[in-house]
């Protein structure tokens, strides 16, 4: 008998906290799958968001690091200045890094700090209990917009990746989804290469995951992956927005 | 002896940090230490440093909590405004036990503000200008010379016991220059981190630095030993500097620049015949309390001088706990406490019956 | 001896230049020394000026309540900061700027045609180290040698050229006799 499927090495062996149906934990699973291929569980320190995903510390086999809201890139600039052949990613989610932080991705984004962050959009906030994100789309229901959002109101929600892949110290910027088969390949891929370029200084890598959130939305899972489809890919299309290593071939 | 160079506090501050091993710098430009970032961004580059001028102050601290979780050596500089926004950081580092050195040099506030020199964040950096039951070690140097010296220190301190330090200063010992000589007062100590998070390389189970514990009694428990580490940092570390104390007609306690005008005011007092002592603390936490508990009963009357509306006389209250009087004179919005109103506050007490 | 110096003036005028000047000549001579700007915002608004203490005895506050010395390089300045002298201390202007005397009767003061002397000289920048050379003449507060090796430390390598024509300045203020 062989073994075909099993838990990642640099995945802890621990019981995930997620909701039912919550895509987290696919996630997880993908980082550590690249980290196990790459070989590089023990030079690799993540950091962690406040949110969802506050203590996946505890998730990693990888040295970790918990950040105050938003800071996950400020803390990785400062962990992987400190730690010139190391790695570092971050993990966050669309509060932690399209309202908070910001300014601290925006920022590590333009200095090319040699980081890989995977920016989870799910178009809510889920661990205060579904409150609008900067990311959820117009006439979403949350509970801070009970009557749907309203633009004239609540603004539009934020696209990253197009915003990221406008500065020069972005080296690679993809948005993927991780709803079907497929995709979830691609995302595992696009976290692949990202990791990759880092490895090799081209410098900032994000790759954003469209996620989804059963519990907040009110949806069951299957619905869930059906709504993730239909309303937020066509806000968010899928795609590679930057990459130099392409741009590169090219010339 | 080594030689004696003119410098000015800011670039000493710098100076100190890199010779105590810091090779990582991260902060945002504010008056009046912004000498100390000028000095760290050109030796950085000559020592293979890091420096970066973050996109703000939060970023700055959060890139000093990256740079000490990794067990570097690290420092960020501000003056208030900046330091109330790293106070984020700050707090998250003080319950993730992480050394740094945060330089403050103090400027008059609220609000915006000005620059020029004050004392008014006492209580927000030794009361802890952050959530949550947490001690910052604070020194206060009152000298261009004990400002290398105290950074030095600092960053030792800060190691052995996995704590944030700050060096409180105000804005005129960033800005004046003095003579210092970088004499080997201390040895730069080499600290093993075995808690810091530079990957497993497959030797170890995962480091993790955090400041969260969702469940109240790991919280608690974490919060207990903190707690006993601050006291055993309150046994170990806490400096004073006593001066003419024995006998004296009046003390006065002050710290930093305020104190050395009270110097120039106890040559004034002894010429009239008043003997006047000077408790300064060096450490404003841990607070050397037990030097006014020993001089409680000796004076006719205690005076606490500051820059500020009075803010460091409570805790000095607090120690001499109503055995005497305590009276205090402040000046604030960048103004100085003048000599000859010390002088003829020191007068008034030392008349007393 | 405790030298208690104010020097103020113009921003431009190389007020802290002189400050700094001094506080490095006078701890070649082995005093004790501090120097204090004005970083305020006065410093924008076109006044600079600095404290220099220099001594044999340890330096207490760095900040002047009473000086021995006033080097004042305008009118405004003069005006501010002539309650600062004590009594039987030493006002240094330079006349080109001050025309007004203080009002004070109980100093010693000292008129020097600074910049006009400097711009004789060739250049007006020089101003300064004319009264610099009137101050060591009153106080012997430093030696010309000190102070050379001063200038030699603190001006950029490219002003270098302008050493001798600024130890001419220094000797043609020492030598001036004030009327």
């Amino acid at each position: 008998m062989s073994i075909v499927f099993d838990r990642p090495h640099a995945l802890a062996d621990k019981p995930l906290h997620y909701c039912p149906g919550c895509t987290h934990g696919i996630i997880h699973r993908l980082i550590a799958e690249v980290i196990d291929e790459l070989g590089i569980e023990g030079i690799t320190v993540g950091v962690s968001p406040v949110g969802c995903t506050y203590n996946n510390y505890e998730y990693f086999n990888c040295d970790m690091v918990q950040a105050a809201h938003g800071r996950a890139p400020a803390v990785a600039t400062g962990l992987r200045r400190s730690l010139p052949d190391n790695v570092v990613f971050t993990y966050q989610g669309d509060g932690d890094l399209a309202a908070i932080g910001t300014a601290e991705i925006v920022h590590a984004a333009t200095r090319g700090e040699r980081i890989t962050t995977v920016f989870v959009n799910n178009a809510i906030y889920g661990m205060t209990s579904g409150q609008m994100a900067p990311t959820s789309l117009i006439g979403q229901v949350t509970t801070t917009t009970p009557f749907g959002r309203k633009p004239e109101l609540h603004g539009y929600p934020v696209r990253v990746c197009e915003l990221l892949s406008t500065l020069e110290g972005a080296a690679y910027i993809e948005r993927t989804a991780v709803n079907n088969v497929k995709n979830i390949r691609k995302a595992k891929a696009a976290i692949k290469k990202a990791f990759e370029l880092q490895m090799s200084g081209a410098g900032f890598t994000l790759v954003e995951v469209l996620s989804t959130c059963p519990t907040n939305w009110g949806m069951n899972p299957v619905r869930s992956l059906e709504w993730l489809e239909k309303n937020m890919m066509e806000h968010y299309p899928l795609g590679v927005y930057k990459d130099v290593t392409a741009s590169a071939a090219a010339e | 002896m080594g030689e004696k160079l003119l410098m000015k506090g800011n670039e000493v501050i710098a100076e100190a940090a890199l010779r105590a091993g810091c090779r990582h710098y991260f902060g945002y430009p504010i008056t009046p230490q912004t000498e100390v970032a000028h000095y760290m961004s050109r030796k950085m580059e000559e020592l293979g440093g890091t420096f970066v001028q973050a996109e703000s102050e939060l970023a700055a601290i959060n890139m000093v909590y990256g740079a000490a979780s990794a067990g570097k050596r690290v420092m960020t500089s501000s003056s208030s405004p900046g330091i109330s926004l790293k106070q984020e950081g700050i707090s998250y580092s003080a319950c993730a036990e992480l050394p740094m050195v945060i330089v403050d040099i103090v400027r008059c506030g609220p609000g915006l503000g000005g620059i020029l020199p004050a004392q008014c964040d006492y209580f927000q950096i030794v009361k802890g200008g952050g959530h949550g039951d947490y001690n910052l070690i604070v020194f206060a140097p009152s000298s261009v010379q004990e400002l290398y010296e105290l950074v030095v220190h600092a960053f030792n301190v800060a190691d052995t016991y996995r704590n944030p330090v700050v060096i409180l200063g105000d804005g005129y010992l960033g800005q004046m220059m003095e003579a210092v000589e970088f004499r080997d007062t201390e040895p730069v100590e080499h600290i093993d981190k075995p808690w810091a998070t530079v990957g497993t390389h497959m030797k170890r189970e995962h480091n993790v630095i955090t400041s969260i514990y969702i469940e109240a009694d790991v919280l608690e428990a974490h919060n207990n030993r903190l707690q006993e580490k601050y006291r055993s940092i309150q046994k170990n570390e806490t400096m004073v500097e006593e001066y003419n104390c024995e006998g004296a007609d009046v003390i006065v306690t002050a710290y930093g620049t305020v104190a050395r005008i009270v110097k120039n005011v106890i040559k004034d007092a002894a010429s009239e015949g008043i003997k006047v002592g000077l408790i300064r603390p060096v450490t404003l936490w841990p607070f050397p309390s037990a030097s006014f508990v020993k001089y409680a009963d000796t004076p006719k009357g205690f005076l606490t001088v500051e820059m500020s509306a009075g803010q460091m006389v409570e805790d000095v209250r607090l120690a001499v706990n109503g055995r005497n009087s305590v009276e205090f004179y402040g000046r604030t919005g960048g103004n100085v406490p003048e000599q000859k109103v010390i002088l003829q506050k020191v007068r008034d007490i030392a008349s007393r019956v | 001896m405790m030298h208690q110096i104010i020097l103020a003036g113009f921003g431009g005028q190389g007020i802290l230049s002189m400050g700094h000047f001094i506080a490095h000549a006078a701890l070649l001579e082995g005093k004790n020394v501090s120097w204090l700007p004005s970083y305020g915002p006065e410093k924008r608004g076109g006044t600079a000026n600095c404290h220099v203490i220099v001594g044999d005895e340890e330096v207490g506050s760095p900040i002047i309540s009473s000086a021995t010395v006033l080097i004042a390089m305008n009118q405004p300045s003069l005006e501010k900061f002539e309650s600062s002298v004590e009594p039987g201390g030493i006002i240094i202007t330079d006349k080109s700027l001050v025309p007004v005397k203080p009002s004070r009767s109980d100093v010693r003061l000292y008129e020097i045609p600074a910049t006009e002397m400097a711009y004789e000289l060739g250049n007006p920048t020089y101003a300064g180290v004319v009264i610099l050379g009137k101050l060591t003449a009153l106080t012997g507060i430093m030696t010309e040698e000190n102070f050379e090796k001063a200038l030699k430390a603190i001006l950029k390598p490219s002003r270098h050229y302008m050493i001798p024509d600024e130890m001419k300045a220094l000797r043609q203020g020492a030598e001036y006799e004030c009327s």
